[in-house]
């Protein structure tokens, strides 16, 4: 065998699940030192492909060559040994312990927390990966456990580091930070394999796309030579809908609003409402911006009901007041909620989706448990409807909420509130890990449903999402809502300012005098 | 070459029912191999233990008898554990609804008419109803742990009606035993046949109505929410502490329930040993029976046969009855075990060759 020029070669993977042929003769090859981008909608195929070079699944056929050289992956433990490292969207971190103490879990060797400690220190200097070794998890932002993942990886040396969705989660300055980093270690050799919707910052960071289209290779190109809009055309297969929507009507009535709306913070992790003022008309969508963890889950919660306001007149559903109400109660008014996280918040991972249904509509829909009994024959006809008019793909009739894919069982959780036409509908990131096909209907279908009457707010970290659908933006920092500006008034630097604050009062309570 | 557990893409259908059998199975052989530490024939222990049992009328209406608390006991046990509470302290339930239900006769040992054991029942299933209620209170009020608060209560239970039996409410014709005036008459359970009595029915009609609420009703599907997804059950407008309130409440007055069965039936009165563990036993029952309603029916009768077993295994190869406490925590132990394999396969690795060389 000779020297290869290329790092990792995936040549002809085939990976059958069933009868679905989750990869269909892909090929992926990675020099030293590049920051592959692996680009592809939900169920393309991307994680399959990346958990194989992670050893976590076997290839039904094809080979895998590191360096030239055959190889077979059985493990993550053999993956690491060869010098590959992987950061999963998803953390697996303990809260309770120290970063250190988290690090130390994953090292081989003797358990020397100072040594360690020491390690950790030159490590997260030398890569701009800013952490204190001593702190405890549970007080670090989802940024920051981030780092100490990536680290993690990092502190094993590897040739090739792969990254699954590392910015969903990510503000813009932390996404800004991470580049650096990648791009400091791609000049040190080792190669990045980046998985990603977000096709701008593929075309920012990386030398070179691999993108796959139901389990196939559909092209692989410089993405910096493309455009946006092209990259999106190969994932998707065609012209994506661009969301078009007829403008808001100025004079609808006021169908939802929040009034002085305040609410402690319920731990030392939790952000405390300060005075939320907000009115939002029938025909309109607003959207509330803002960086992670500024407040948007209690406001959230504090909307759904799931805690309620002890001033019942600080939240109005058609004029009537709601503020101390549960969230059943408020879904009988008309509203309805999504919530942020799909698995466990918005839908039960083990129950199948007819049951999912249950979860929300019980309170408005009387038939679907009339005297206390559900009545599952309603619920199966509402998961039908559901499942057609947003077009929720999956393996089986009825399957569990976990085996949907993230894009799937978006759209079902969003489309299930859709279906009653509620007069007010608060979302929560509703495209927050979606591939593009599936974030662009549901997108219009927000719009659609506030261009029948309905207010819609939709809260999201998502710059572009929020241009492209709000008639409104207005901004959380710290806990406190800033005025809602029409949108074609607002740019990016406007939002970044309201961003970091500026429209916050030092004395809430002079605020709205 | 090495053994590892590989996390299964879906829940495997086929452990999920099998599971119990393959703890069951490898429990025997345990079994059989303590016989053998002994110094008895395994097979010859086995079939004492479990075969007997099941040869002679008098002995299958025991295993009736003592499966109806187990079963009672159990499905209100598996309620709590489907909604993620974790009620330890069913033999302290029992124990308070067996005192409650002993004030009347205890009280009126006069009182002679079917009215007393209508009485009698509604006390004993409110009795531990209320005392379930006190780790609900501690749970949704302060966040105190129910494992441990239910399980402490059960000592302070068994204490408390050491004291009675001792002290006010000791027979004075008793010859100083610690034991209350004998029920009588109306103040004791009608049997359906033989020893068999009123508890059995209690029992089945339990499991028939439970099986019904968590298949069929909107409260069933609060609980199973509340357990697998809290997070989602507040979303769904349900609330987690009415759930708490709602198991402790339940599987508190089932225990009850089984309680004064007893001292209304096999016991006869109240004294300090009211029940062989039956609370502790349920636990097993409920998990054996895959904390389902109609399987917790079953696993209440191979559990009484581990008690019935363990008094034959006394009698007949002169071990101590101790045993049937052995053979439930192995017992246990292997249905725990056997469950990771619903969501893992066992896979035997060989040959990493490929990899490790590479690695060098």
């Amino acid at each position: 065998m000779t020297a290869s020029q290329y790092l990792l070669e995936a040549i002809d993977i085939v990976k059958v699940f069933g009868t679905l042929r989750a990869n269909d003769g892909v090929t992926l090859q990675v020099t030293p030192g590049q920051i592959h981008a692996l680009l592809g909608e939900n169920g393309a195929g991307k994680s399959t492909l990346v958990k194989m070079i992670y050893g976590s699944l076997q290839p039904t056929s094809g080979t895998i060559k590191w360096k030239g050289q055959d190889v077979v992956i059985p493990n993550p433990n053999a993956a690491r040994k060869l010098g590959i490292g992987m950061v999963f969207q998803h953390f697996s971190l303990f809260e309770a312990l120290t970063v250190v103490e988290n690090i130390s879990l994953a090292m081989p060797g003797k358990f020397d927390l100072e040594a360690l400690s020491k390690k950790v220190e030159f490590y997260s200097g030398e890569y701009g990966l800013p952490l204190n070794p001593k702190a405890t998890v549970a007080d670090l932002s989802v940024g920051e456990r981030q780092r100490i993942e990536i680290l993690r990886c990092l502190m094993q040396e590897p040739k090739l580091l792969i990254l699954d969705e590392p910015t969903a989660v990510l503000t813009p300055q932390e996404a800004d930070l991470l580049f650096l980093t990648l791009r400091l270690l791609a000049s040190e050799g080792c190669s990045v394999l980046y998985i990603s919707h977000r096709l701008e910052e593929v075309k920012r960071l990386c030398h070179w796309a691999t993108i796959l289209r139901h389990g196939k290779v559909v092209a692989s190109c410089d993405p910096r030579e493309e455009t946006a809009a092209s990259l999106a055309r190969l994932m998707v297969g065609g012209d994506i809908h661009t969301v078009r929507a007829a403008k808001a009507p100025r004079d609808g009535a006021v169908r939802f609003s929040l009034k002085n709306a305040s609410l402690e913070a319920d731990g030392p992790f939790s952000v405390a409402l300060k005075n939320i003022n907000l009115e939002v008309r029938g025909g309109e969508v607003i959207a509330i911006a803002g960086v992670a963890g500024n407040g948007q889950s209690e406001l959230f919660d504090a909307i759904s009901g799931e805690r309620p306001l002890s001033n019942g007149n600080a939240i109005l559903i058609d004029g009537a007041s709601c503020g101390a109400t549960g969230v059943s109660a408020r879904r009988k008014m008309g509203a309805a909620f999504v919530p942020e996280e799909r698995l466990g918040h918005g839908a039960v991972p083990v129950f199948p989706l007819s049951e999912n249904v249950v979860l929300t509509r019980h309170s408005d829909d009387a038939s679907l448990a009339e005297r206390g009994l559900l009545n599952r024959g309603k619920a199966n006809s509402i998961a039908d409807r559901v499942i057609k008019a947003y077009d929720v793909r999956m393996g089986k009739p009825d399957p569990e909420a976990r085996s949907l894919s993230g894009g799937n069982l978006q759209k079902f959780v969003v489309g299930r509130e859709l279906d009653r036409h509620p007069k007010v509908l608060v979302v929560n990131q509703p495209t927050w890990g979606v591939d593009a096909g599936a974030a662009a209907t549901i997108r219009q279908a927000l719009i659609d449903l506030a261009r029948s009457g309905s207010a819609v707010v939709v809260i999201s970290q998502d710059l572009d999402e929020i241009f492209e659908l709000a008639d409104r933006i207005a901004v959380i920092s710290r806990g406190q809502l800033s005025e809602a500006h029409p949108a074609h008034e607002m740019t990016a630097e406007k939002i970044g300012l309201l961003m970091a604050g500026s429209h916050e009062k030092e004395t809430p309570h002079a605020a709205h005098s | 070459m090495r053994l590892i557990l590989e996390k299964r893409a879906d829940r495997s259908p086929f452990f999920a029912i099998a599971s119990p059998f393959l703890a069951l199975l490898l429990t025997l052989i345990a079994g059989g191999l303590i016989f053998v530490m002994r110094g008895i024939n395994p097979l010859e222990g086995l079939y004492v233990y479990f075969v007997e049992p099941l040869t002679q009328l008098w002995s299958v209406e025991q295993l009736i008898v003592k499966a109806a608390p187990l079963v009672l006991i159990g499905v209100g046990l598996a309620v709590c554990y489907m909604a993620n509470v974790w009620n330890i302290g069913a033999e302290g339930q029992l124990t308070m609804g067996a005192i409650a239900g002993g004030i009347s006769p205890v009280m009126f040992p006069d009182w002679q008419d079917p009215s007393i054991l209508v009485v009698m029942l509604i006390m004993g299933a409110m009795g531990g109803a209320l005392y379930g209620a006190i780790p609900g209170l501690l749970k949704t009020r302060f966040n105190a742990n129910e494992i441990l608060t239910s399980l402490m209560l059960v000592y302070v239970a068994a204490l408390f009606l050491d004291w009675l039996v001792r002290g006010p409410w000791r027979d004075p014709q008793g010859f100083n035993f610690p034991v209350t005036k004998t029920f009588a008459g109306w103040q004791l359970l009608p049997t359906l046949g033989g020893t068999i009595h009123l508890g059995a029915l209690f029992a089945l009609l339990a499991c028939v109505a439970l099986a019904f609420v968590m298949g069929k009703t909107l409260v069933g599907f609060e609980i199973k929410v509340t357990g697998s997804a809290p997070r989602a059950g507040r979303f769904a407008g349900f609330s987690r502490n009415r759930m708490v309130m709602l198991c402790f409440l339940l599987s508190g007055a089932l225990a009850g329930l089984a309680g004064i069965c007893e001292v209304a039936s096999v016991v006869g009165k109240l004294q300090p040993q009211i029940s062989p563990g039956y609370g502790f036993a349920a636990i097993i029952v409920a998990f054996l029976g895959r904390l389902n309603p109609l399987g917790v029916l079953f696993a209440g009768l191979l559990l009484a046969l581990s008690y019935i077993g363990g008094e034959a295994a006394q009698v007949t190869l002169g071990i101590s009855d101790k045993i049937a406490k052995v053979f439930q925590g192995i017992l246990l132990f292997f249905i725990l075990s056997c469950d990771t394999l619903i969501l893992y396969r066992i896979k035997l690795e060989m040959g990493r060759v490929g990899a490790l060389k590479a690695a060098e």
